[in-house]
């Protein structure tokens, strides 16, 4: 073997006949790749296009400026949807948070059964958004659900009717969610529990501190980088919740449990007013902008400082 | 050649000839570019400019595969999916070897390595050792020109590590076989290697034999590298005296050093400046030692002892040499006390000397 | 804490958890029960409660009996069209990414990172910002109102998920095994076939539950694409509850409800340990 100091004339492609051979394989990496890419990029600039036209039935061309923003965002539709979404998004990820958080502190008791209950707790998640909308619509319909059970056991001034008072029906959806993705934080956090080094909490019973103590100050801190996935997550469903609100109430009573995705759909497809509706469907990018772009300043500043450390 | 990442520049001028059934290992610590220079040498990488031939043939733009070279990877990287056995004739497979052949080839080899009873495991069902076996079984196969070695044995415990330095080397006396081989361990390049290339900042800082290697340094990083513990390297000053040159460490000094040195001719030019004055810890021993072959008595120079390190074989002592601290080899017997006086033997004709400037070996 | 010392504090422990498991369980266990019971006999009470005879006639209402609109075959065509979505979008997806993922973590080329950066923004990306296109685009090629047109869109949009999955797995493979392999003479496919693929068992069981529940469950695409006789089981539920809202059929409804969910609840019965792999796997992005 000899390499020598001088430099030799490079080839700086291979020959035309590599290319050929390979082609498959190119092929097979390129072709789908490349589809998914150019689908998601296109696609969207398309939308955004779309936003900027006067086009109703079909799509035109024009130029309307922020016309379709404007309109869409002073209809009264919109106004209810985006309180609803700052109202159901902060309780939704607040609660599920809460519930995910004490689920998984339970189930890091070394308890028995252990296995069956995590089964349990997440198994709303192998199920679609429409049958748990369904199934809730039910249980909480004053006529026939819980509080029909409650009347006919005997207690008849028993009132739980949030599915059909127009302030309260926000909040069944809030429920639902729960229900359906809490399950989702538990295991995030349980994973999160599971991964503390056992050194520190012998370190920290050695130093005297109880159980309470223990998880207040030395494994709960831990749990940040997951909470803040977590939140992002769920921030993520919760802006563009749609199947289980179409199952749930299809926004009603009236329109009191509006939401963006609601609003998109009806804008395209039940009003015919595609240039609106896609500016709706921007405004709910926008929104998700909103939580990913610091989300994603976040991850790389952590990241910057995993690789530096 | 040369070697470039972006603007880094981990290889530059690499110009090493290695003749057929040599045992070359580059040796050097971690980040100075040998594995990049394996990768190439493989074809694994490409170089930024220069050539690379093997058996004659320009090889830059040959697939790794077309090079006729086997390789031995750290971890091994046996394929986690197949028998052992399969992991050897993968490589025949890929080519087309017919079946006859294959099992021919998989039979000398497996006997050769003694591993035919784990034919038929799966690697995660062997030992750290076994392994290794089988990762060489795979490059033996090949019957390459080259075999490429990437650090095989650093994943392995202290004991087998041995164990598996002898087997390679008895390997290689047995089949004539060229072998590149990258390690960081020095212990592994003097032991095996018949040339060492010493590595650097991306550079060979010195290819040789081991013997050369480790007895003329040829700078004060190879000096500083190789061994364990490393050579003593001290400031000093040379002067003439009596018409003979003298190196005087820790000059002007009530406890200076001067020793007289003979057959020094090419540090002439270097009397009356400062150099690095390299010892050897084993050159330096009890005053009682006697080194062989040394004309008229032996320099005996009594030193502060500062602290000693029995290992079982050797002692290890700790000692001032006109004020610097140095190391010395002592027989087992002899426990001198920390704090106190001890009388030290010094083999002058094992001295090297430095450029304190260009750090390079003067004589 | 994490001991069995302390008896009273674990009781409380206990007690909580089955409290809150019955609470996660009360929604399934009460369709179950109203699947059986008859219409009647839930018009009369309340949904909730216990069969007074077993009306097993439900499900073959609800399977193949019942009408929407004016075709009265019950939820099976509906059924079956989600199977021939789900399952063969499922397999594409699932294979185009184990070799995509396989081609950006092993088997580095130019602009690798830019072209996986941007097929992953697919997972944030809301599909409101993509309907009007698909929709222009699924007329345009004639495959609007057509179940090949379903398994397209998910075949693609999927390739987000399984391209990220595949690739998290393989990135921790060493490379020094592909480095092998091509010294042993193997190509990207071969290297593929025979090395990668042997040990992609556990992501592949991960990506396609995980495809497998989130083209079954996907409604908005189902609702939005096809209509009538084409639409898969989660979009025929909707139309169902609207069209038999006059008449209350509460029995059969459930029965179908149950049905609908049955293929992603077996699956997660099965294998709930990959499902949940999945389900950190992609939060984790």
């Amino acid at each position: 073997m000899t390499g020598t100091g001088a430099a030799a004339p490079r080839t700086g492609w291979p020959a035309i006949s590599g290319v050929v051979r390979r082609l498959p394989e190119y092929m097979t990496i390129w072709v789908p790749l490349l589809l998914s890419a150019a689908h998601l990029v296109s696609f969207s600039l398309w939308t955004i296009w779309i936003s900027f036209t006067p086009s109703t039935l079909v799509p035109v061309s024009g130029w309307v400026g922020l016309r379709n923003y404007t309109a869409v965002m002073a209809s009264r539709n919109w106004k209810i949807a985006f309180d609803n979404l700052l109202l159901f998004g902060s309780a939704f990820v607040l609660l599920s948070l809460v519930t995910g958080l004490i689920l998984a502190i339970l189930l890091d008791q070394r308890i028995r059964g252990e296995n069956v209950l995590r089964s349990i707790f997440l198994y709303p998640l192998a199920v679609s958004f429409v049958v748990t909308g369904t199934v809730w619509s039910w249980l909480l319909n004053p006529g026939l659900g819980i509080q029909k059970l409650v009347h006919d056991l005997g207690w008849t001034s028993f009132r739980f009717d949030w599915l059909v008072d127009r302030d309260m029906a926000i909040w069944t959806i809030v429920i639902a969610a729960i229900w359906q993705s809490s399950g989702f934080a538990m295991a995030l956090f349980l994973a999160g529990l599971r991964s503390v080094d056992a050194d520190i909490i012998k370190a920290a019973q050695i130093d005297g501190a109880g159980p309470i103590r223990t998880y207040w100050r030395v494994i709960l801190p831990t749990l940040w980088p997951i909470t803040i996935t977590v939140v992002v997550v769920q921030l993520q469903f919760a802006i563009s919740a749609f199947d289980l609100v179409r199952a749930l109430t299809n926004g009603g009573p009236g329109i009191a449990t509006q939401l963006p995705a609601l609003v998109v759909y009806d804008l395209m497809f039940q009003r015919s007013q595609l240039g609106r509706g896609a500016a709706a469907a921007v405004l709910m990018l926008l929104i998700l902008l909103v939580v990913l772009l610091p989300y994603a300043a976040w991850r790389y500043v952590q990241r910057r400082r995993a690789t530096h450390a | 050649m040369s070697k470039r990442y972006a603007n880094l520049e981990v290889l530059k001028g690499i110009n090493l000839d290695i003749e057929s059934g040599e045992f070359t290992v580059l040796v050097g610590p971690s980040g100075c570019g040998k594995s990049t220079l394996l990768n190439i040498v493989a074809g694994l990488d490409r170089p930024s400019a220069g050539t690379v031939e093997i058996g004659g043939r320009v090889v830059n733009d040959i697939a790794p595969k077309d090079r006729d070279i086997a390789m031995v990877f750290q971890s091994y990287a046996l394929y986690p999916s197949m028998t052992v056995r399969q992991n050897i004739t993968f490589g025949m497979e890929c080519r087309h070897v017919p079946k006859a052949e294959q099992e021919k080839a998989l039979a000398s080899v497996a006997r050769l390595l003694q591993i035919e009873p784990l034919l038929g495991r799966k690697p995660s069902q062997l030992s750290g050792g076994q392994r290794q076996r089988v990762a060489m079984g795979r490059a033996l196969v090949r019957d390459p020109l080259l075999f490429l070695f990437d650090e095989p044995l650093s994943n392995l415990d202290a004991k087998l590590r041995v164990e598996m330095r002898m087997e390679i080397k008895r390997l290689h006396q047995r089949i004539g076989a060229t072998i590149v081989y990258v390690t960081h361990d020095q212990i592994e390049a003097m032991t095996m290697a018949t040339r060492i290339a010493v590595m650097h900042h991306g550079e060979v800082q010195q290819f040789a034999d081991p013997d050369t290697v480790y007895r003329y340094p040829a700078n004060l990083f190879v000096a500083r590298f190789m061994g364990s513990p490393p050579m003593n390297t001290m400031p000093a000053r040379l002067v003439a005296e009596d018409g003979g040159p003298v190196v005087v460490i820790g000059a002007g000094r009530p406890d200076e050093v001067r020793l007289r040195l003979q057959g020094y001719d090419a540090a002439a030019s270097f009397v009356g400046r400062d150099v690095v004055l390299g010892i050897r810890p084993e050159c330096i021993a009890e005053g009682s030692r006697g080194f062989s072959g040394a004309s008229g008595a032996p320099i005996v120079i009594n030193a502060p002892v500062e602290m000693v390190e029995p290992t079982g074989a050797e002692t290890i002592v700790l000692l001032r040499l006109g004020g610097e601290p140095v190391l010395a080899r002592i027989t087992p017997d002899i426990r001198p006390a920390p704090g106190a006086l001890a009388p030290f033997a010094l083999d002058t004709r094992r001295i090297c000397l430095f450029d304190p400037v260009t750090e390079r070996l003067i004589a | 804490m994490r001991d069995r010392t302390f008896a009273p504090s674990r009781i409380l422990i206990y007690l909580l958890v089955s409290l809150i498991a019955a609470a996660y369980l009360a929604p399934l266990a009460v369709v179950m029960l109203n699947s059986l019971r008859t219409n009647q006999e839930i018009a009369q009470a309340s949904m909730i409660g216990w069969p007074k005879q077993w009306a097993w006639s439900n499900y073959l209402a609800a399977w193949s009996g019942f009408c929407v609109a004016e075709t009265c075959a019950g939820i099976r065509p509906y059924m079956l069209n989600s199977a021939l979505v789900t399952i063969p979008a499922t397999i594409f997806s699932t294979m185009l990414g184990a070799i995509a993922g396989y081609a950006v973590s092993l088997w580095r080329f130019r602009g690798d990172n830019w072209i996986y950066g941007i097929v992953t923004l697919g997972l944030f990306l809301p599909q409101q910002m993509r309907l009007l296109p698909w929709t222009i685009v699924l007329r345009d090629i004639g495959l609007i109102n057509t179940l090949t047109g379903l398994v397209l869109i998910h075949t693609i949009q999927g390739l987000s998920f399984t391209t990220l999955f595949c690739r998290n797995y393989y990135i921790a493979i060493p490379h020094e095994l592909i480095r092998a392999a091509r010294i042993d003479g193997a190509g990207f496919f071969r290297i593929f076939w025979r090395i990668i693929l042997p040990l992609s068992a556990p992501i592949l069981i991960v990506t396609v539950i995980w495809q497998f529940t989130h083209i079954w469950n996907e409604f908005l695409y189902g609702v939005t694409f096809t209509t009538g006789q084409q639409q898969p089981v989660t979009a025929a539920l909707i139309a169902l509850s609207a069209a038999i809202a006059d008449i209350p059929q509460h029995g059969v409804q459930s029965a179908a409800v149950i049905i609908a969910a049955l293929p992603t609840l077996l699956i997660y019965l099965l294998g709930g340990r990959y499902f949940v792999r999945g389900l950190t796997a992609g939060a984790v992005k």
